[in-house]
């Protein structure tokens, strides 16, 4: 019998119109149990209007060792940035 | 990149105090140091549940009970956030409890101590989570970013837990003649073990010096002990009990209170298994592993059977 329960990452909004934050992890048997863990170990003090959690395994992410070369593209477009641009002071709304 | 270059753009960013996340480039020994140490701070929040978990059936008043337990729920949550932090660095959750339960693993000594009276919940409230909170504040900035973030969390709910230790305390000093006797003896009886929960001194912990350049560590362990002395004195005087330290005294040339010597070979005793209470908190522990064995494949099962019940509906 496996009981070893699966890893879950979880993710908690904690107000309306706020982006889910990554809280941490933890083991559960299904999803159900994966919310109601998280809300025991990570909102015990109302830190959270909702919920979310990804079995670890399905989460993908970028190479720290690659990010040099990875974010070049961007790393030298200063013209991006509103900063860049000189304009009068008196200028107004922009 | 080379080994040489790899590990130059790790000292650079504990240098730039720059987190490493778990899928960067370590030195082994880096990640075996915090595996060891995330782990068993982890167990030590565990096995730190069974102290207090003791007292509350027998705390004195609805509020207590409901303050304890909640303080006690706030451990488990604690114990559970450095698991996971320390399951980042490639270690089984299976596998931490394996250590732990074998005796391979350490825990902090402090928890190998009785509790005997309900003035022992006030001592450890105000004693054991102080030494805590001195120790986990400084690590919100250790250099390993799941580690550093568990610390945030863990920090923001310590602090309750020390503020009823504390009060718990006040009321019996300002209570009858035997309820500040019995305050004043749970001091007597856990104010040394609270100072050996720094650590061993600094020329004797043979794991600091690498910490602290790695930026594991950021203050050694005779640095936060001098610090929760400092503090504790004028905190005790507002109870109006006395520290049991003859030799305590304010140094005015150091600036901090001198203190009398540790006993080191109690320490070692309790570290190394012969404490009061070890045998009690390894078979509790054990006990509740195998107790709860039936809830986890029960769960497991259901989940497996729900899957296959919602598979067979959309066939």
């Amino acid at each position: 019998m496996n009981t070893n329960e699966p890893l879950w990452e979880v993710f908690i909004r904690s107000k309306q119109g706020l982006d889910h934050k990554h809280a941490g992890s933890l083991h559960a048997a299904d999803a159900q149990m994966a919310i109601e863990n998280a809300r025991d170990v990570y909102t015990r003090r109302m830190e959270g209007v909702s919920i979310w959690v990804v079995e670890s395994k399905h989460i993908h992410s970028s190479n720290p060792d690659e990010a040099g070369s990875f974010y070049d593209p961007a790393n030298d477009k200063v013209y991006r940035h509103p900063t860049f641009y000189n304009l009068p002071d008196e200028l107004k709304y922009m | 990149m080379s080994e040489q270059e790899l590990l130059k753009v790790f000292d650079d960013k504990v240098e730039r105090e720059i987190r490493i996340e778990p899928k960067d480039w370590m030195p082994e020994t880096y990640r075996k140091t915090l595996i060891r140490q995330i782990s068993q701070h982890a167990h030590s929040e565990i096995i730190g549940m069974q102290p207090e978990g003791a007292w509350i059936t027998r705390a004195p008043s609805l509020r207590r009970k409901c303050i304890l337990l909640a303080k006690v729920q706030d451990e488990a949550g604690h114990g559970l956030y450095l698991y996971s932090a320390a399951e980042t660095m490639g270690i089984t959750r299976e596998e931490l409890y394996e250590q732990l339960l074998s005796g391979k693993a350490k825990y902090s000594s402090i928890f190998n101590y009785p509790t005997l009276t309900w003035a022992d919940i006030g001592a450890i409230g105000w004693l054991v989570d102080g030494a805590a909170i001195m120790n986990q504040v400084p690590l919100c900035r250790t250099s390993f970013g799941p580690y550093a973030r568990a610390m945030v969390r863990v920090c923001k709910e310590e602090s309750f837990h020390q503020r009823q230790g504390y009060e718990i305390l006040l009321t019996l000093c300002r209570g009858s003649k035997e309820q500040k006797d019995m305050a004043q003896d749970a001091l007597n009886r856990w104010w040394w073990p609270s100072l050996m929960m720094f650590g061993p001194n600094d020329d004797n912990s043979p794991h600091s010096a690498q910490s602290i350049k790695w930026k594991i560590k950021r203050f050694t362990n005779d640095e936060l002990r001098q610090k929760f002395v400092d503090v504790c004195v004028e905190q005790a005087r507002i109870l109006g009990i006395t520290i049991p330290d003859p030799e305590l005294k304010w140094n005015e040339e150091r600036k901090h209170y001198d203190f009398g010597p540790i006993n080191w070979d109690e320490f070692w005793q309790v570290v190394n298994g012969n404490g009061p209470c070890n045998k009690e908190r390894m078979d509790t522990r054990r006990k509740a592993e195998e107790d709860g064995a039936w809830v986890r494949e029960a769960a497991m099962a259901y989940a497996e059977k729900k899957k296959q019940r919602q598979g067979q509906l959309a066939a």
